[in-house]
């Protein structure tokens, strides 16, 4: 498999925090990767310096060419912050990542797109309700389309499942499994859900004291994690 | 009362303001720029008394003004530009210069009144041209970039992880408030341009169940007030100015209790 992102002696500092240090890994396109480790250690940072949102302190970051174009990454951020009363309905929320054209309105071809995805995330009987009286679950379905209308060759997720219930979790990864695995995605999954991550992605990255570490999703219990708190 | 020229300009120019101040006022709501606003209406006021005491137009000395300190505080992150006390002492700063320089003119008090109220009924055919063309240029840059604008205004945190390019789209919306503020101000004065470039978006916050909606009852109601504030000048020789904010405010107050009766 060919790899799709690649890290070289990655380094993060926020000033004197030394977030993480020297890291090298791989993620190979099609590979259903988890990413754990305990709060505060650095997922989110890791996910923004892939997605190149953030820029290293050091080392490097390298997005490779898919079908020789860019790379396409669907990015689902831990945190939103869409005013309570904001006019949007779901479909209107996710067709703003239409992408850019001159003219504001959405053509015939763009508005079956953004059909497409709403019916492939179980949204399209509640396109026209306002994402505000959505529920979490819903939600987290209406920010996946979202990435999703984008077509992306990597779909990142960050901690989408924290906040569910254990049925809304399943609903979620089982609905993110079947599109990843349909159209021949990457996945990475930030999580803390141990079980989800074992039952959901094949290979995990652990980062703890500044490292990062990989195995197979079988080997994560206790015993591999080591005393790091998940 | 279009047998006069003066009132076909006043229609004309206050058409376009409306129409700019409706439409940039959503942007400005949904980004919560209002305090930024106001600061730049008070910066606009120094910016035109300047120009008097060094003979320019007024729209020059309020363009430079504004888009400098446009320019100066997109440096800054408006996050931090929010809870800095520093905005008011900026703008207490410009509100003292802008005395200063009146004074230094040797401009009688009837041209403060003027820039800090308006005077709707006072513009030249050639004034009207300006606004006309500022405004156009105003609206057809937000129509660019409409969709990136409006992903940014109302899910910031999305269009960032989408690859928008969240700062450039900052800038370009700063100096497009600049340049608005400078052209409503024309009309109803700098202190009150404010009005324009909130009321009616809050109006339409209030009201709309869309993007769309918000634009069209924003618009909508600034048009209405300025037409109607200019008609009821015109029959009271009482200032448009006045007018106009007392509808605006009207409009919003009624956005106000059908919101609650929803609720
Ligand atoms: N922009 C930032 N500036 C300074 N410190 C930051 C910034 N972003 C994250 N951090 C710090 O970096 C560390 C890692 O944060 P984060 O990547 O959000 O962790 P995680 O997602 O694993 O919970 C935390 O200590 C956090 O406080
Ligand atoms: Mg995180």
């Amino acid at each position: 498999m060919t790899a799709i992102i690649t890290a070289e002696n990655l380094t993060m500092h926020f000033g004197d925090k030394d977030v993480f240090d020297q890291l090298n890994f791989e993620i190979r396109s099609g590979e259903k990767i988890s990413l754990i480790g305990h709060n505060g250690v650095g997922k989110s940072t890791l996910v923004k310096l892939i997605i190149g949102l953030l820029k290293p302190t050091s080392g490097m970051i390298k997005r490779h060419e898919v079908n020789s174009r860019k790379i396409r990454i669907g990015y689902v951020p831990q945190f939103r912050n869409i005013d309570a009363d904001a006019p949007l309905s779901i479909a209107s929320f996710v067709a703003l990542n239409i992408g850019s054209s001159w003219h504001p309105w959405l053509t015939k071809s763009e508005k079956s797109k953004v059909a497409a995805v709403l019916e492939q995330t179980h949204l399209k009987e509640l396109k026209d309700r306002p994402l505000a009286l959505a529920s979490g679950g819903e939600r987290q379905r209406a920010y996946l389309a979202q990435a999703l209308l984008a077509n992306p060759d990597l779909l990142i997720l960050d901690e989408a499942t924290a906040s569910m219930d254990v049925d809304a979790k399943q609903e979620i990864m089982t609905l993110v499994d079947q599109i990843v695995t349909d159209q021949k995605m990457t996945l990475l999954f930030v999580s803390h859900d141990l079980e989800l991550t074992k039952q959901y992605t094949d290979r995990y990255f652990l980062l703890a004291e500044q490292k990062i570490s990989t195995g197979s999703s079988k080997q994560i219990d206790a015993e591999t994690l080591k005393g790091v708190e998940v | 009362m279009f047998a006069f020229d003066f009132m076909r300009h006043a229609f004309v120019a206050s058409t376009f303001i409306a129409l700019t101040c409706g439409i940039i006022g959503v942007f400005v709501v949904a980004r919560e720029l209002s305090f930024l606003t106001h600061m730049l209406s008070e910066i606009g006021f120094a910016g035109a008394s300047f120009a008097a005491f060094a003979s320019i137009s007024p729209l020059v000395g309020m363009l430079a003004f504004t888009l400098t300190s446009s320019a100066l505080i997109s440096g800054l992150s408006v996050e931090k530009a929010r809870r800095e006390s520093t905005i008011s002492a900026v703008s207490s700063l410009f509100i003292g210069s802008g005395i200063l320089f009146l004074a230094l003119a040797n401009k009688s008090s009837k041209y403060a009144t003027q820039i800090l109220f308006g005077s709707i009924i006072g513009i030249s055919l050639q004034g009207v041209w300006q606004l006309v063309i500022l405004s156009l240029v105003v609206l057809l840059t937000i129509w660019i970039v409409f969709r990136p604008l409006m992903f940014d205004s109302f899910d910031p945190v999305g269009a960032k992880a989408n690859g928008v390019r969240t700062q450039l789209i900052s800038v370009i919306f700063l100096i497009l408030l600049a340049v608005s503020v400078s052209v409503g101000a024309q009309i109803v004065g700098s202190m009150l341009v404010f009005i324009l470039m909130t009321i009616p978006a809050s109006t339409a916050k209030a009201l709309g169940r869309s993007i769309k909606q918000l634009l069209l009852i924003s618009v909508a109601t600034a048009l209405l007030g300025v037409w109607l504030g200019i008609w009821l000048a015109y029959i009271t020789n009482w200032p448009a100015t006045f007018f106009i904010a007392v509808i605006e405010v009207a409009f919003y107050l009624v956005a106000l209790l059908i919101q609650r009766q929803r609720a």
